[in-house]
């Protein structure tokens, strides 16, 4: 039983690593701030979650335990709202989005609002 | 009935956060439900039935799965050698048929985590929601996977 934690344990950590690392990687290699956020929140948050849990698998103590767990809670609570808010702040102070976006609403809506 | 277990219950959490389960931190912990409680008096609204315990769950579900996947295609759009090619940012704007402030938050910050897609703002009179995606198929699939998967199953639990 011990045996089988310890091992689930150290896999969670590893993919909870690989997974922070491509976060890492993703924000090195996307274009601009909105695809940035897409790496940075999903994979982030599912990497910082996983070595939490890994944590709560091999420390054998009760209240460790129950912390990182709450701790994950409270990482899948709080990242998609600064990853929302991140980007919102960015749209509104005009950070324009890279060229390869082929679609942009919220200007095409502006844009018919203020326009003739 | 129910702000008594709401206190109990958020005792309890802040004693699994600080870690220790003794008398007077169970009792600190009662205190500052009910402090808290006391300031979001207005916001605590009345007893769920426990049949939607059911849906939450539900929800929940589907948002770990969800989570999972969308952190591994991220993780493939982000190793793919071209990654221009790869890529087909937009920001689409979706109409929105939840109303309430509490259902357009839950919504929002589900759509940031799950595959591909990112809340970005919600327009002044709460109709629309931007959302960008990182791999746009067509705009129309888009709102009718939003509003077929998650606005359905947050409805559900505030129904």
């Amino acid at each position: 039983m011990i045996d089988v934690m310890l091992y689930l344990g150290a896999f969670l950590l590893l993919c909870g690593s690989a997974f922070t690392l491509l976060a890492a990687i993703g924000i090195l290699r996307l274009p601009d701030l909105y695809t940035r956020m897409h790496a940075a929140s999903k994979a982030g948050a599912v990497g910082g979650g996983m070595v939490l849990l890994a944590v709560a698998l091999v420390c054998f103590e009760g209240a460790v335990a129950l912390r990182a767990i709450i701790g994950v809670l409270f990482l899948l609570l709080t990242t998609p709202v600064s990853a929302h808010l991140l980007a919102r702040a960015s749209h509104r102070a005009g950070y324009i989005p890279n060229k390869i976006t082929v679609l942009d609403e919220i200007q095409t809506i502006k844009k018919s609002q203020s326009g003739p | 009935m129910n702000l008594l277990l709401l206190t109990i219950v958020l005792a309890l959490i802040w004693a699994a956060i600080s870690g220790s389960f003794s008398g007077l931190n169970l009792l600190l912990g009662t205190a500052i439900a009910i402090v808290a409680l006391y300031l979001l008096r207005d916001f605590v609204t009345k007893p769920r039935a426990l049949r939607q315990l059911r849906r939450i769950a539900s929800l929940a579900l589907l948002f770990v799965y969800e989570l999972v996947v969308s952190a591994i295609r991220v993780a493939i759009v982000v190793l793919t050698p071209n990654l221009r090619a790869a890529l087909r940012p937009a920001i689409v704007a979706v109409p929105l048929t939840v109303k309430s402030d509490a259902e357009i938050t839950l919504l929002a910050n589900l759509i940031t985590l799950t595959p591909g897609t990112l809340s970005i703002d919600v327009s002044k009179d709460r109709s629309v929601l931007y959302v960008h995606v990182l791999t746009l198929s067509t705009r129309e699939a888009l709102i009718a996977d939003i509003a077929t998967g998650f606005e359905a199953k947050v409805k559900a639990v505030f129904a």
